[in-house]
C-alpha cells in the first residue's frame, strides 16, 4: 500500500542508495586488484633496448668469449658460427653474409642483418644456450657477444664489451630497416 | 593496372631447406592418412583422392578386434584425442556407455582422425604445426587443432604460481595473480590468429599439396579475457608511454614490442578459449591477443608487460619477423595480416567423384576489420561471382563462405577473393610479387595473402596450382 509516508520512505531509500553508488564510483577509480611491486620484485627481469638501458654490470672480451662459444654454442651454431642445420639441432648461421642483402642470394646473420648489438646480448642472456636457457653469467654473455662481434670484424679483438661500450657498437645493417609501408595502395580500387 | 611477371622470391638457405623438408613431411602425412582411411570403415568423408577400401576390419562390429584380448592394441588405435570403444552392430539394441563414464571430460569420436601436422624444422622444440583446414566445418577451430608455433617447446605452468607483472612507465607498478586478473570485468570475442609465415612455401611455385600445408597457420577461437585498457587504467600510464614489451614464460622468454595505440585499442589478456581455459599450446594460463596482428606478437604464457617510450628491438622484431625487400632494406613492424581467403573444399589432394553439384566452401578474413564480401571464380579469375557468407561477419574474425557449383566435368580452376571493410582487395600472387619486388627478386617469405588457385582436372583430381 503506497501511502504518502511509504512513498517518502522509498524515495529516501532510493536517494541513499544513489548517493552510496555515486560515492562508490567516485572512490573507485581503481579496482584495487593486484599488488604493488618495487624494484626488488623486478631484479630477475630484463629487456635491453638499443640505448642499453638495463644492461647489467660486468664485461667480457673476445678472448674470453672464444671459450664460452666453444663450450656452449659451437655444437649448434658450428665452430665458426656457420650454423648446423642437421636433425635435432638446427642452429642459425651467425657470421658472414655482409653485403649480400640486396643480392639474389641474401644471407641473414647477426653480422649481416642484425641492426643492434644490444639485441644479441638480450637474446643470448634470455634464451641461450638452447639446452640450458638463461644459464650463462652476465660476464659470459658479454664475452661471447664480444667474440661474435670480433669474429665479424665489427669490433677489434681487444675491445671489452660492457654496459657502456655495447650500445655504441655500430652494426653494419643499422640503417637497413624501414617502417611498414602497407597498405599497398595498388590493391585498392 | 598491369603487372610484369618477372619478379620472384629468394628463399635463403634455411627457408629453402625447410620448404623441401615440408614437402616430404606432407607426403608422409598424406600417406599415413590414406592408410588410416584404409583401415577405417567410417571414412568416406570429403572425397579423398583414393577412396577408402572399406575393408574396415579393425573397427567393424563383431570382428576379432572387438575381443578382450585385443583391447590394448585397440586403445592404441584410437586417434589422438579419442578413446576407443567397441562398436555395436545395432546401437538401438543395447545400452550405450554410462553417463560420466569418461571421468567428466569428453573426447572426440574415435572415427575422427584429423590432426595437426608439424613443419619438419630440424629441432622439434622450435617448430610449428598446421591446422587441418580441409577437414574443418563451421568457423571456429577446435582448440585441439589450433595451429602452433613454439620457439622453445610448450611449458607446463601452474596457474597458482603464475603472475603478470605490469611496470615501466606506469604510475603504480603491480603484479597480478590469475585470481586477480579474473576479478576484472572481462570480454569475450571471436578472432582469428594467423602466422605471418602462412603460405611461405608458395611464392615461386605451387609447393605443398593440401590446404593444411598452404594455409594451415590460421585458426579462429572465441577468446575471453581482460582488456589491456582496463589494466592500464589500474596501473596508470605515464606521459609519452608509446610502446609495451610483452614477455612470455617459456624457455625462449619470447618478447615483442607492441605500439601502445594497439594495446589500448583492442589488446586482450586472454585466459579463456572456446569456453574453457586456454590450452597449454596456446599459452596457458594467459596469453596476449592482438586482433589482426601477426601471430608471433600474441605472446603466450604472458608474464610481463613493460611500458616504454620506444620499441625494445628484440630478436624477433629485428632479425626474424622483418621483410627483406629487393633493395636490401627490410620492412619492420609489419604487424597487420591483410585480407585473405581460401577455398577449403574442394582443395588440394581431394577428388571429385564426377560431374554434378558441389558446394564450394572456404574461409575469408582480414586483420584490418570485417570481411566486406567474397567472390568465387571457377575459371581461374576470368569471371567472379558473389559468394554467400554463411556466418555473421565480425571484426577481425574469419567468416565461412560458400558458392553453389554445378561441375560440368571439364577442367576448372577454383579461386576465392576477399574484399575487406577498408576497400582492400585480396591480391593475385603476381600483383604481390610485383609490388614487393619492384619487379625484381626479394628476400621476404612472410605476409603472403594472395589468391589461392585449385585446379580440378577432367578426372576430378584437385591440385594446387598457380594460375
Amino acid at each position: 500500500m503506497f501511502t504518502p509516508k511509504r512513498i517518502l520512505q522509498v524515495a529516501a531509500l532510493v536517494v541513499m542508495v544513489s548517493a552510496a553508488s555515486t560515492a562508490f564510483a567516485q572512490s573507485q577509480d581503481r579496482y584495487g586488484f593486484g599488488t604493488p611491486v618495487g624494484l626488488q620484485d623486478l631484479t630477475k627481469y630484463f629487456a635491453i633496448p638499443a640505448d642499453g638501458a638495463g644492461l647489467p654490470p660486468g664485461g667480457g672480451t673476445a678472448a674470453e668469449g672464444a671459450k664460452v662459444f666453444a663450450d656452449n654454442c659451437a655444437a649448434c651454431h658450428g665452430d665458426k658460427g656457420q650454423g648446423n642445420p642437421v636433425k635435432g639441432i638446427g642452429g642459425d648461421r651467425l657470421l658472414g653474409g655482409r653485403g649480400t642483402l640486396a643480392s639474389d642470394a641474401p644471407i641473414k646473420t647477426v653480422e649481416s642483418y642484425w641492426p643492434y648489438a644490444t639485441t644479441l646480448f638480450d637474446y643470448v642472456k634470455r634464451a641461450m644456450p638452447f639446452s640450458a636457457p638463461g644459464s650463462l653469467s652476465d660476464n659470459d654473455v658479454y664475452a661471447v657477444v664480444a667474440y661474435l662481434l670480433s669474429e665479424a670484424k665489427i669490433i677489434i679483438p681487444t675491445d671489452t664489451m660492457n654496459a657502456t661500450t655495447l650500445p655504441k657498437v655500430m652494426m653494419p645493417n643499422r640503417d637497413g630497416f624501414v617502417p611498414d609501408p602497407r597498405p599497398e595502395l595498388e590493391l585498392y580500387h | 593496372m598491369k603487372f610484369r611477371d618477372d619478379g620472384f622470391v629468394i628463399y635463403d638457405e634455411e627457408s629453402q631447406r625447410m620448404a623441401d623438408e615440408m614437402v616430404m613431411a606432407e607426403a608422409r602425412h598424406m600417406a599415413q592418412r590414406r592408410r588410416d582411411e584404409d583401415d577405417c570403415a567410417c571414412k568416406g568423408g570429403m572425397f579423398p583422392r583414393e577412396p577408402a577400401s572399406r575393408r574396415g576390419f579393425l573397427f567393424a562390429a563383431g570382428s576379432a578386434a572387438g575381443l578382450a584380448g585385443s583391447t590394448v592394441a585397440l586403445a592404441q588405435k584410437a586417434p589422438p584425442g579419442a578413446v576407443y570403444y567397441n562398436v555395436p552392430a545395432d546401437p538401438t539394441k543395447e545400452q550405450g556407455r554410462p553417463v560420466a563414464g569418461d571421468g567428466g571430460y569428453g573426447s572426440r569420436s574415435q572415427f575422427e582422425t584429423e590432426v595437426r601436422v608439424r613443419f619438419p624444422t630440424p629441432n622439434e622444440y622450435t617448430s610449428w604445426s598446421f591446422t587441418p583446414l580441409d577437414k574443418m566445418v563451421g568457423n571456429l577451430t577446435a582448440s585441439g587443432l589450433h595451429f602452433e608455433r613454439h620457439h622453445a617447446g610448450i611449458p607446463t605452468i601452474d596457474p597458482a604460481n603464475h603472475v603478470l607483472l605490469v611496470h615501466g612507465m606506469v604510475e603504480t607498478p603491480k603484479k597480478f595473480t590469475m585470481a586477480d586478473l579474473k576479478r576484472f570485468p572481462a570480454v569475450t570475442r571471436r578472432h582469428f590468429i594467423e602466422c605471418s609465415g602462412n603460405g611461405l612455401t608458395e611464392w615461386n611455385k605451387p609447393t605443398l599439396k593440401t590446404v593444411q600445408g598452404t594455409h594451415g597457420l590460421l585458426s579462429t577461437s572465441e577468446w575471453t579475457g581482460v582488456q589491456f585498457a582496463t589494466i592500464a587504467r589500474e596501473v596508470g600510464l605515464k606521459d609519452d608511454s608509446t610502446w609495451v614489451l610483452a614477455e612470455g614464460s617459456d624457455a625462449a622468454v619470447m618478447t615483442r614490442s607492441i605500439p601502445m595505440e594497439k594495446m589500448l585499442k583492442d589488446a586482450l589478456l586472454a585466459y579463456g578459449q572456446n569456453g574453457e581455459a586456454i590450452r597449454p599450446e596456446q599459452g596457458y594460463p594467459l596469453r596476449l591477443l592482438l586482433p589482426g596482428y601477426e601471430g608471433n606478437t600474441h605472446i603466450k604464457w604472458l608474464r610481463r608487460l613493460e611500458v616504454s617510450d620506444k620499441p625494445f628491438m628484440t630478436r624477433e622484431e629485428t632479425s626474424k619477423y622483418t621483410d627483406l625487400m629487393a633493395n636490401g632494406k627490410a620492412r619492420q613492424f609489419t604487424m597487420e595480416m591483410e585480407a585473405k581467403s581460401v577455398i577449403t573444399f574442394p582443395s588440394g589432394d581431394m577428388k571429385l567423384p564426377g560431374p554434378g553439384f558441389y558446394n564450394i566452401t572456404g574461409l575469408a578474413w582480414s586483420g584490418r576489420g570485417q570481411v566486406q564480401s567474397v567472390d568465387v571464380s571457377v575459371d581461374g579469375g576470368q569471371t567472379w561471382h558473389p559468394a554467400q557468407l554463411n556466418d555473421t561477419r565480425e571484426p577481425i574474425c574469419t567468416v565461412r563462405f560458400s558458392y553453389p557449383w554445378m561441375w560440368d566435368g571439364k577442367p576448372a580452376i577454383l579461386q576465392s577473393r576477399c574484399t575487406d571493410g577498408t576497400g582492400y582487395i585480396q591480391a593475385t600472387l603476381k600483383q604481390l610479387i610485383a609490388i614487393r619486388g619492384s619487379h625484381g627478386p626479394f628476400g621476404s617469405i612472410y605476409h603472403l595473402n594472395a589468391i589461392q588457385s585449385w585446379a580440378v582436372d577432367a578426372t576430378g583430381d584437385v591440385t594446387n596450382v598457380h594460375a
